[in-house]
């Protein structure tokens, strides 16, 4: 398939999942109550104890972590259930559709991230040193779980119980993300020179391209 | 494009079963094709692996044009499918799904093709509602809207009937006959009227 077509395809695909999703917005429903719901327990739990900022770091990527498995897992598995997935494949290419299922749940992740990052600041009381690098460690992060998350949905729509299978598998795959999500996280609560977070902000882009481009290759074999 | 379709000594395994061995047919130009045979024969498969969707567990499938091995991509233009285990998305309408696949197809003059296709299947006036609301005999017939939108040379139908009430079984028949004049059609049937259609039958045992 030529690049053009590629990208036209990838962007109608990530169209019609939007829609889809608009109409009757299952996925989006699944992961803000799931979040939410995390963000309420974990917050009244903690009750204005003063935590250190590796420690919330840590659970503020936790819950994104288990937020995404919840939602990103839906991106092949819904097409598979619903029986549109051979349909999808007859019709496109297979890099097509999953560039087109990755926007889709980038988005999805970065439309809650939008309303829970903000939430669990004022829960919490951080006061962000860096609001800017945290921005940009939540986008890249949401990047790679995203790309990452839908290439272990379309390994795992083939089987029974996609959902723990889904996040047991690509946990081990995520960890370098979140490892390194967590630490540029706790650096800009705490505060810190922004270029000694570059190399950070750097590999997580990497992370998400190398996982892209390897994905692409394996989803033609699925 | 006269696309001829040569399916060499396929066999299936579902271990530890085997649901056919050896099978070696031709689809020939402007043919209708029937496999026949009972229940769990493997009809569905062989038309799936035809399709691409399903791989054998041994032979090949060879699309040709003239002599020319067709590729992947001009395999996937040359297909198109209808079959009880494929679905169309119940949260768009009948005429965003079209228009969906249209576009991710790449088909040019789409709209004039899908006002037409949706007037051959009946279902203009229905066009708008979601397919959730479909019945099972509408969903059928927009899947026929869509098998056809990319005027494909290979129509490959699994039960074409099904669901249909007699009016929609004599609109399948006609889009059948119109396919062979441009391409020809790959079917699985029991239905002895289907049969007696075709120009060619493979009868699995």
């Amino acid at each position: 398939m030529q690049f053009c077509s590629l990208i036209k395809a990838a962007w109608t695909v990530f169209r019609k999942d939007l829609r889809c999703e608009f109409r009757t917005p299952l996925n989006f429903s699944i992961l803000m109550i799931f979040a939410v719901t995390v963000l309420m327990v974990v917050s009244f739990a903690v009750g204005g104890i003063a935590l250190d900022p590796t420690l919330l770091a840590a659970l503020l990527w936790v819950m994104l972590f288990f937020t995404a498995m919840t939602g990103v897992a839906r991106a092949y598995v819904q097409e598979e259930e619903t029986g549109t997935a051979l349909v999808l494949r007859l019709a496109t290419d297979s890099a097509a559709i999953y560039i087109g299922k990755v926007l889709y749940s980038f988005v999805l992740l970065v439309g809650v991230a939008i309303v829970v990052v903000p939430l669990y600041l004022v829960l919490f009381s951080v006061a962000p040193a860096m609001p800017l690098a945290l921005a940009a460690t939540v986008v890249l992060g949401c990047l790679g779980i995203a790309v990452t998350g839908t290439t272990f949905s379309a390994i795992v729509a083939q089987v029974t119980a996609q959902g723990s299978l889904m996040t047991v598998l690509s946990f081990p795959v995520m960890l370098p993300l979140l490892w390194i999500a967590i630490s540029t996280t706790s650096t800009a609560f705490a505060g810190s020179n922004l270029v000694a977070l570059a190399p950070d902000l750097a590999f997580m882009f990497f992370y998400s391209g190398m996982t892209f481009v390897a994905s692409l290759v394996l989803v033609e074999y699925l | 494009m006269a696309v001829r379709v040569v399916c060499h000594d396929l066999t299936k395994h579902f271990p530890p079963r085997t649901l056919f061995r050896g099978v070696s047919v031709t689809v020939e130009p402007h043919s209708l094709f029937a496999v026949t045979g009972r229940n769990g024969a493997g009809k569905t498969t062989l038309l799936k692996i035809i399709a691409g969707l399903v791989p054998s567990s041994c032979g090949s499938v060879h699309f040709s044009d003239g002599g020319r091995i067709l590729s992947l991509g001009e395999i996937r233009q040359t297909i198109g499918m209808v079959a009880p285990d494929l679905a169309l998305y119940d949260a768009l309408s009948g005429l965003e799904n079209l228009a969906f696949f249209a576009e991710v197809r790449g088909v040019a003059a789409a709209r004039e093709q899908i006002a037409e296709l949706l007037e051959l299947v009946g279902l203009t006036k229905r066009r708008h509602d979601p397919v959730a609301t479909y019945s099972s005999g509408m969903k059928q017939r927009l899947q026929y809207a869509h098998a056809l939108l990319h005027t494909p040379s290979i129509l490959i139908l699994d039960e074409p009937t099904s669901n249909l009430d007699s009016a929609g079984a004599q609109v399948v028949y006609g889009i059948m006959q119109r396919q062979r004049q441009h391409g020809s059609v790959v079917y699985a049937t029991n239905d002895a009227r289907e049969v007696a259609l075709a120009d060619a039958i493979l009868q699995l045992d």
